[in-house]
């Protein structure tokens, strides 16, 4: 990236940039606090941002903490990914009406829209672009989901604090945002280094007119980058993988961690890969029209392995055999990367906190060793 | 399950019970008057005075049995009806006043009722389904007008209405809510209970209950949903619940149902 690539926005100037997006037509998405979480809504106003807000996080648990700092991105994450603003959790397709004889369906495409998302993080991108090679990139294209996806600008932060639950650095996707984005954003203390990653945000970057940033604030930003991917405490070792879980399909830690799961679908909601979708209808009462939608689905219901007189996934222990071996092992083979960013919301929000990583070392053991060290 | 397509017969009626779910039918407001057009409501005491006897396309029966004389009703509204359709937790399992089903009713009697000799009422609060064939359950305390609503339609549709076994969580992701158990340590009953109510406690920010029931399946028992063990032992170990809240907890709306009681029972034995 050259030089005149970047600029430097002292943090009590961010309204600038919220100004610019509103200039641009851009409904802004920014992170905030809500129901004891970080999610992002629409904002207006810096002060709708998190500040002084950092979250802590470990398996099963979301706590939020103000820490009296006037830090703008303390916050890592929230529940939600970038996932619901292209794939939405709900999505009509088609207003179908009978005609005489049959049916006549129109297609109902989301209104065009120009929204600007602020606080994206590495995993986040990474999480985005899998989708993109899901829903656009392959030979049958959304066209919902299209027109969601051509309508975002990106403004990533990269990450200067690593949660217990992170483990991007083992997954090579984090925690620099290195592709994907408009803008990024390392903050460093007062101020924040701007880094534009497309045509369109170095179009407003210049709008910004911001000064160039001193070498010294770059390198320390690039430190504090690098210093929050050592302190990840979670891997995932993906070096045996794909074959070592194939290899693993009838190890006895499958039963152990069915005994915990719910089933309940909390890791595939607000997994920012997970794409399954069933599609429902909402007919009126006279049977004259339908609306046929697409609604977030999971491998972990009941008529997800639902096929013709069979339910081939009955058992909880199927469910979460068949979800984690799509996840770090067949999704390689379909999609030629990881179904898995390491974002690790997978197991904050598990509501009795199971860890993948934890599952995978388990999985990879010999049985023998894996029986000693089973919690049961 | 076939019923006329053309304005079917409604009978709505009445066992121990709140009344609840009926209002909830009364609540569809502009819906009400469509279903009035679609449907004969022939038989609703709690809406109108005009009772048109049976037989009835379709019976919605609210409440549970707790007399002699309602485990005789029942029989005869089954007669009359094409479609039984139990709807709320008291017709489909029992209700909160199952509580008694724990208990020694003669004793209560005593306690509560000045002269108790008048009182007739069985041991047990028995869901539907104990006394007659039922043909569809709904769930819920109350019930959801809009499951309700899409029911019928499907009746009226000539097609097999699905009620899904999905748990709470999942309505609850899609909405866009933030985890209540996760994110303030809450004892939420969503991981274990079935969808169709919208997520509406989480969505106001506290713990589901359970009234729509357990996401029992087809296929029911050890390592099938619900696992109420797990969540039980995380409600315990976790979230520092003693064995008598975590009774309790599971001890609700439906605390009768097979895999809700033999979670509190296994707990009552640690208290």
């Amino acid at each position: 990236m050259a030089p005149e690539a970047r600029g430097i926005l002292p943090s009590a100037d961010f309204q600038r940039l919220l100004d610019a997006l509103h200039i641009r037509g851009y409904r802004i998405a920014g992170p905030t606090v809500r129901d004891g979480a970080v999610v992002w809504e629409t904002i207006g106003q810096v002060s709708d941002l998190p500040i002084s807000w950092r979250d802590h996080q470990e398996p099963g648990r979301y706590r939020l903490e103000q820490t009296g700092s006037a830090e703008i991105f303390g916050i890592v994450h929230g529940p939600q990914s970038l996932k619901p603003f292209t794939f939405a959790p709900r999505e009509p397709l088609l207003q179908i009406k009978r005609t005489q004889g049959g049916f006549a369906a129109q297609p109902k495409l989301p209104q065009p829209e120009k929204v600007a998302v602020i606080g994206a993080r590495a995993c986040d991108l990474a999480g985005l672009a899998i989708q993109d090679r899901i829903f656009l990139n392959s030979s049958y294209q959304d066209p919902y989901y299209a027109v969601r996806r051509e309508g975002l600008f990106i403004i990533a932060v990269n990450c200067t604090r690593a949660l217990p639950t992170c483990f991007c650095a083992s997954m090579d996707t984090g925690p620099r945002a290195k592709h994907g984005f408009d803008l990024a954003l390392t903050e460093v203390d007062d101020r924040l280094v701007v880094e534009a990653g497309s045509e369109a945000g170095s179009d407003l970057l210049s709008a910004l007119s911001l000064p160039p940033v001193p070498h010294n604030v770059i390198d320390e930003a690039a430190a504090r980058v690098d210093a929050c991917a050592q302190s990840q405490v979670r891997r995932l070792d993906h070096s045996r993988l794909p074959q070592a879980l194939y290899d693993a399909h009838e190890h006895p830690r499958w039963d152990d961690v069915a005994a915990r799961c719910l089933a309940c679908t909390n890791c595939t909601m607000v997994c920012p890969t997970c794409f399954c979708h069933t599609v429902e209808e909402t007919p009126d009462l006279t049977g004259q029209r339908t609306e046929h939608a697409r609604l977030w689905d999971s491998c972990f219901t009941q008529e997800h392995g639902y096929i013709h007189g069979k339910n081939v996934r009955p058992t909880i222990k199927d469910r979460y055999r068949m979800w984690m071996t799509h996840k770090l092992a067949s999704w390689v083979d379909q999609f030629g990367t990881s179904g898995c960013v390491g974002c690790g919301r997978c197991i904050t929000w598990c509501p009795v906190g199971i860890d993948l990583t934890e599952e995978l070392s388990a999985l990879l053991m010999p049985c023998e060793q894996q029986s000693m060290t089973s919690r049961q | 399950m076939k019923v006329k397509q053309q304005r079917p017969k409604l009978g709505v009626f009445k066992f121990a019970s709140c009344d609840g779910c009926q209002l909830s039918v009364l609540n569809l407001e502009d819906d009400l008057l469509a279903l009035g057009q679609a449907l004969d409501i022939a038989y609703f005491p709690e809406a109108s005075s005009r009772m048109e006897a049976g037989p009835y396309d379709i019976a919605l029966v609210e409440g549970s049995i707790t007399t002699a004389e309602d485990a005789h009703r029942i029989r005869s509204v089954r007669e009359q009806a094409t479609v039984l359709m139990t709807i709320g937790a008291c017709a489909t399992a029992g209700g909160i006043q199952a509580l008694r089903n724990w208990t020694d009713v003669e004793s209560l009697k005593q306690i509560v009722y000045p002269s108790p000799q008048y009182i007739q009422t069985l041991g047990t609060s028995t869901p539907i389904s104990v006394h007659v064939k039922v043909d569809l359950e709904l769930w819920g305390c109350p019930i959801d007008k809009g499951q309700l609503l899409r029911v019928i339609t499907d009746l009226l549709a000539g097609i097999q209405p699905h009620l899904s076994v999905d748990s709470v969580c999942l309505e609850c992701k899609r909405r866009g809510n933030v985890c209540v158990m996760v994110a303030k340590g809450v004892p939420c009953l969503g991981p274990v209970t079935r969808s169709g109510c919208g997520a509406i406690c989480p969505s106001m920010g506290r713990d589901c209950y359970g009234c729509f029931g357990p996401t029992d399946g087809t296929l029911k028992g050890s390592g099938y949903p619900p696992n109420t063990a797990s969540l039980a032992r995380q409600f315990h170990e976790e979230l520092r619940l003693i064995p008598v809240e975590v009774v309790r907890r599971f001890r609700g709306i439906n605390g009768d149902t097979e895999s809700f009681k033999r979670e509190s029972e296994s707990w009552e034995k640690q208290m």
